[in-house]
């Protein structure tokens, strides 16, 4: 099998400052990584370079391509590269009002995504986002409120849809739980999980919560100051761990 | 079908002083298609260290752990995943499941993920909740807030709804009723018939004595342990 992301060496420097050096893995379809560390240990910042946003100062990150297959999304030219980020890639923010248009109906915001790929048939259109907005158990009643008047919970499921909509194949998370209350975080983990399966979904999920990566990621990656420190199978990660900074991280998290 | 060869493992604390505490040396263990070994040794030795360490969930600092023909010791992690998706099973002590997904689809899942239909997958997980007495009324709902023996019983329901040709069983019958007990003792006996190579920890001697064909002292292989 080949792997659909192949990442080769990334380093980012913020002038001296390093935000994240020496980063290399493979990541296979279907499969989920969580990148665990605590604020500042360069996980977003890794994130960022992988996902295009962020141009690192050395490195490659080769994406298996549906026409020619392996290319180095960082040389592609920049209308290829957004165009992989409205096709085969998606991008699900901490804050959804990062990923969402606040001022566009719910239904608008997962049928721009649509359009972005070229569906023109408003009828089809509307369809296909009252499928997604079900799929994330909102109601199609819904359809024509803008996300102002949602929950961040729903913000967050809307957000979800807007993104999975035209079917990508690698779907970039950053804290993708954050500031959700814990019921809320537990049904769109299980929303989540779910998706990833249906769809065959590789994801790469950034977060400092070791049980959601425990629950969604086959695979983990710790960093620290930049570096990657450890990385394994998630439950032997968690179980086993190495890493002195690994050790406490697992340590420190408070029993239930 | 399992075969450890010349195991060694030991924990590093770095957060307490880097204590080095080994834990097993030199162990070597096989089991065949059709064969049900006992783990046993006093609390502490081991026993549990070694299954985790077949199931990769422990890293094994030397030697090899070949399930199959995967060597568990060295094996990148996308080889674990498959290697547990389609050969080697483990029902553990303690269920570990997303909230608010029903019991049905918690046995089910083990199926999905191989390839039955969603249909055939529901059918065999209802056959097999039924079988361990898990009321119909509960099957929609999350197992979170079952009663211990029921969370066991869940847990062996998924851990048999795929017929794995390896399984890895830490305490199957503890918080188990008799009625119940005998149930999962009969699917024990049936998967070695229909030939998994399994390997369990009982602390109920009666289980043990019935339903596994040899013992095998983990004591033997703890450094500081061995008489």
């Amino acid at each position: 099998m080949r792997p659909l992301l192949q990442v080769e060496n990334i380093a980012k420097f913020y002038g001296a400052r390093i935000g994240c050096t020496d980063v290399s893995f493979d990541l296979y379809p279907g499969e989920v990584m969580g990148i665990v560390g605590e604020s500042g240990s360069g996980k977003s910042t890794l994130l960022n370079c992988l996902a295009g946003h962020l141009t690192p100062d050395h490195g490659a990150v080769r994406f298996d391509t549906r026409a020619e297959g392996l290319r180095d999304t960082i040389t592609m030219s920049e209308p290829e590269r957004r165009m992989l980020g409205r096709t085969d890639w998606a991008f699900v923010h901490q804050h959804a009002r990062d990923g969402l248009r606040m001022n566009v109906s719910a239904g608008g915001n997962v049928g721009e995504r649509l359009m972005a790929v070229n569906a023109r048939h408003y009828g089809d259109i509307r369809a296909e986002a009252i499928d997604w907005l079900g799929r994330v158990e909102i109601t199609e009643d819904r359809i024509d409120d803008r996300p102002t008047a949602f929950s961040g919970g729903m913000q967050q499921r809307l957000q979800i849809a807007r993104n999975l909509v035209t079917g990508p194949r690698l779907v970039f998370m950053d804290e993708p739980t954050g500031g959700l209350d814990v019921s809320v975080q537990a049904r769109l983990l299980d929303l989540l999980r779910g998706l990833v399966r249906e769809m065959n979904l590789s994801a790469i999920i950034v977060t400092h919560d070791l049980a959601v990566v425990r629950l969604l990621a086959d695979r983990l990656m710790v960093m620290k100051d930049g570096h990657v420190i450890e990385t394994g199978l998630t439950d032997q990660v968690l179980d086993d761990p190495q890493h002195a900074y690994t050790q406490l991280l697992v340590s420190s998290v408070l029993q239930v | 079908m399992i075969s450890v060869e010349n195991v060694t493992k030991s924990f590093v604390l770095h957060n307490q002083g880097a204590a080095e505490i080994p834990v097993m040396a030199g162990a070597s263990l096989q089991v065949d298609p059709g064969e049900c070994v006992a783990l046993v040794g006093a609390s502490g030795a081991g026993k549990s260290t070694l299954m985790r360490m077949i199931y990769g969930n422990y890293l094994t600092a030397s030697g090899r752990i070949m399930v199959g023909d995967v060597d568990v010791a060295s094996a990148a992690p996308r080889e674990i995943i498959q290697l547990r998706r389609n050969t080697l099973g483990y029902v553990s002590q303690f269920l570990r499941v997303v909230p608010r997904v029903s019991t049905l689809d918690v046995v089910a899942e083990p199926l999905l993920l191989t390839g039955t239909g969603v249909d055939a997958a529901r059918a065999q997980a209802e056959l097999l909740l039924t079988r361990l007495n898990i009321p119909q009324r509960l099957w929609q709902l999350s197992p979170t807030t079952f009663s211990g023996g029921e969370q066991q019983r869940v847990n062996i329901a998924r851990g048999f709804a795929f017929r794995y040709p390896a399984l890895l069983l830490d305490e199957p019958t503890a918080s188990l009723d008799p009625a119940n007990r005998a149930t999962v003792l009969a699917m024990i006996a049936e998967a070695k018939a229909r030939g998994a190579a399994i390997i369990g920890i009982f602390h109920d001697h009666a289980a043990r004595d019935e339903i596994c064909d040899r013992q095998f002292d983990v004591t033997t292989y703890t450094p500081g342990l061995a008489a």
